[in-house]
């Protein structure tokens, strides 16, 4: 399992080093290993090479390798760019992103600093509360949350989904945060109140500038759980102009009969780049807060 | 507390404003703090929850505000093959899925446990498809799965010559059922790797130290240690993963829109072609309510099923 596991078994039994070989250990980990990589990946791959495939080729494999791109071409992207709404589509769920997680992390910022640090009777319940929120799923949700958006004169309108988006955010980032909150010494509040320090100051001057780790991490769950949410998008906007990236990939450049697989890959691929972008400047943020809030 | 009355009485002599005396009042400053959060889920998740519960016993459509019908919905439901159709493909597609991403997730998992170059880089890579939205890599699945120019059909045909025909994965029910799983396990493994490798982390090489000394064998150190102490670990993550496949949407929706003859409908995805393409908001609240008891019933099984186990295993190892 682990490296002492390894030198533990090494000397407690001499013959399992002969289990360890470089061949077992090939066709044991790295074989599978790189089965798991392959077929994680290949769908972006696939998804990125037809991107730039001409149409000729896309429809003929028995010329082309299908697996490679013979002469690469950009009349895709240039389609989605020019000939749709596409940079409006891209503008409106960053925009949306952006909303979302702003509004959810204030709102759970304080929830979370309310419920670990100004410690009340019931603070448990209220965070139990905030937890269970997040169980409950979009899809029982969408077609009450439709009504209600139309009773706000919401619909069709992206600040909706700036709204409702932070049903799903809110819990999560809480649930995130009470942790980080957790982790930061309770002294060191004691001794700002001690010094005469407001808990606006304080929680301005130390609480919040500690737990910045875990608002990062919170940011970027946001950010990426708002850029895929689908379903309340597809049930609030109509118009085609107001939609967001998965929705009119899906509504708009899905027409008739024969389907424009180029520049439907273009699509995903560059509505996917801004989250991997995001994703691999935090990466480790990512790994360590998601193994974190498991362990929690 | 006193340390915080005495700050206050400090403070109010060098501060005297009533704003920052306000924001030192304890209840108050709960209050403020709460307010956002609890409002945002209350007039967005609590209201539309109970909202939508009262919509499924009315006949309400879009544009036309409904009268309470009882039970009718559910009594139409019930003899709506349609919905049995949805019910039956929905356990399937949770169960099948489920299994499938925990036995390849737990492998992995496993796998990545073990020491070798550029680990952070693989892990980091391996959750790509869990990152990136699920419409688009559901529209690269579309893709893969295309009657005629499947990437799949032509390793099978053209590569290995172990067919003669393209495969028709989305043409006929069982197929396409089976195809939407396998995208769903596809995305799923990342996460599942993802935490159930930090529980792994969690577990101390000394008990397998013991084990080895013991003379256990690989298998038993896995049956006895590993998946005992990935108990609690396994029940949340799993609690999760039911709950929200079983109301998947997306996925079914972007590659199949419930067809071929509606044989991929989910609960979600009928209840949205119900309820807002159809316009029947009485009937989809009906179905998305529908999916309540089984969601109940999921959370219990495999939350209290998991965590008993851990318990008593807990206790043995104590």
């Amino acid at each position: 399992m682990t490296d002492a596991v390894a030198q533990a078994s090494a000397k407690a039994a001499p013959e399992t080093m002969a289990w360890d070989s470089g061949l077992r250990r090939l066709m044991m980990i790295y074989l599978p290993l790189g089965c798991f990589v392959l077929i994680l990946l290949f769908p972006f791959y696939w998804m990125a090479i037809t991107s730039f495939k001409p149409n000729a080729e896309l429809m003929n494999y028995r010329e082309h390798n299908p697996f490679w791109i013979s002469s690469p071409t950009l009349a895709h992207v240039k389609h989605l760019l020019f000939d749709t709404a596409y940079p409006r589509w891209l503008w409106t769920t960053m925009m949306v992103a952006i909303g979302a997680t702003t509004l959810s992390l204030i709102a759970s910022t304080l929830a979370a600093y309310a419920i670990e640090r100004l410690r009340f009777r019931g603070s448990p319940y209220v965070g139990l509360g905030i937890y269970l929120a997040y169980l409950v799923p979009p899809s029982i949700l969408f077609i009450p949350l439709a009504t209600v958006v139309v009773q706000f004169g919401l619909f069709d309108s992206p600040l909706a989904l700036i709204l409702v988006y932070p049903t799903f955010l809110v819990p999560f980032c809480t649930w995130l945060l009470i942790g980080y909150f957790k982790s930061i010494p309770y002294e060191l509040e004691e001794c700002a109140l001690v010094d005469g320090a407001t808990r606006l100051q304080i929680l301005r001057r130390i609480t919040l500038p500690l737990a910045v780790p875990g608002l990062i991490s919170a940011g970027i769950f946001s950010f990426t759980l708002s850029w895929n949410e689908f379903i309340y998008a597809l049930a609030f906007i109509q118009s085609g102009a107001n939609k967001t990236v998965p929705v009119a990939i899906l509504t708009e450049l899905v027409t008739g009969d024969v389907y424009q697989w180029g520049a439907l890959m273009a699509g995903s691929l560059l509505g996917s780049l801004p989250v991997a972008i995001f994703y691999s400047l935090f990466v480790d943020y990512y790994v360590s807060s998601l193994t974190g809030a498991v362990k929690e | 507390m006193s340390v915080t009355t005495l700050s206050s009485r400090v403070l109010a002599q060098r501060q005297p404003s009533w704003l920052v005396r306000l924001f030192d009042y304890k209840p108050f400053l709960i209050v403020i703090c709460l307010a956002p959060a609890i409002g945002l889920l209350a007039v967005f998740l609590t209201y539309p929850l109970g909202l939508g519960i009262w919509l499924a016993f009315t006949d309400t459509t879009i544009g036309q505000k409904g009268i309470f019908v009882g039970l009718d919905n559910f009594q139409y439901l019930l003899s709506d093959p349609l919905w049995w159709n949805a019910v039956f493909y929905s356990v399937v597609y949770t169960g099948i899925a489920t299994f499938g991403k925990f036995a390849l997730g737990f492998w992995l998992a496993l796998l990545l446990n073990n020491h070798f170059p550029f680990k952070s880089l693989l892990r980091a890579i391996i959750l790509l498809p869990w990152i990136v939205p699920t419409v688009l890599s559901a529209l690269a699945f579309w893709w893969i799965y295309d009657p005629q120019f499947s990437i799949i059909s032509y390793l099978l045909v053209d590569v290995l010559h172990w067919r003669t025909t393209n495969v028709d994965f989305l043409g006929s029910p069982w197929p396409a059922r089976f195809s939407l799983i396998a995208a769903n396990i596809w995305r799923g493994i990342p996460f599942v790797a993802i935490s159930l490798l930090a529980g792994l982390q969690t577990i101390s090489p000394s008990l397998y130290e013991a084990a080895m000394l013991d003379g256990a064998s690989a298998w038993q150190r896995f049956r006895y240690i590993t998946f005992p102490m990935m108990m609690p670990i396994l029940a949340i993550v799993m609690t999760f993963s039911i709950i929200f496949t079983f109301t998947d949407f997306q996925l079914v929706y972007a590659i199949t829109r419930g067809g071929p003859g509606n044989s991929t409908h989910l609960l979600a995805t009928l209840a949205f072609q119900r309820g807002i393409a159809g316009g029947e908001l009485g009937e989809g609240a009906a179905i998305a309510v529908s999916m309540i008891p089984f969601l109940v019933f999921a959370t219990l099984f495999s939350y209290f099923g998991l965590a008993r186990r851990k318990w008593q295993q807990g206790e043995a190892n104590d």
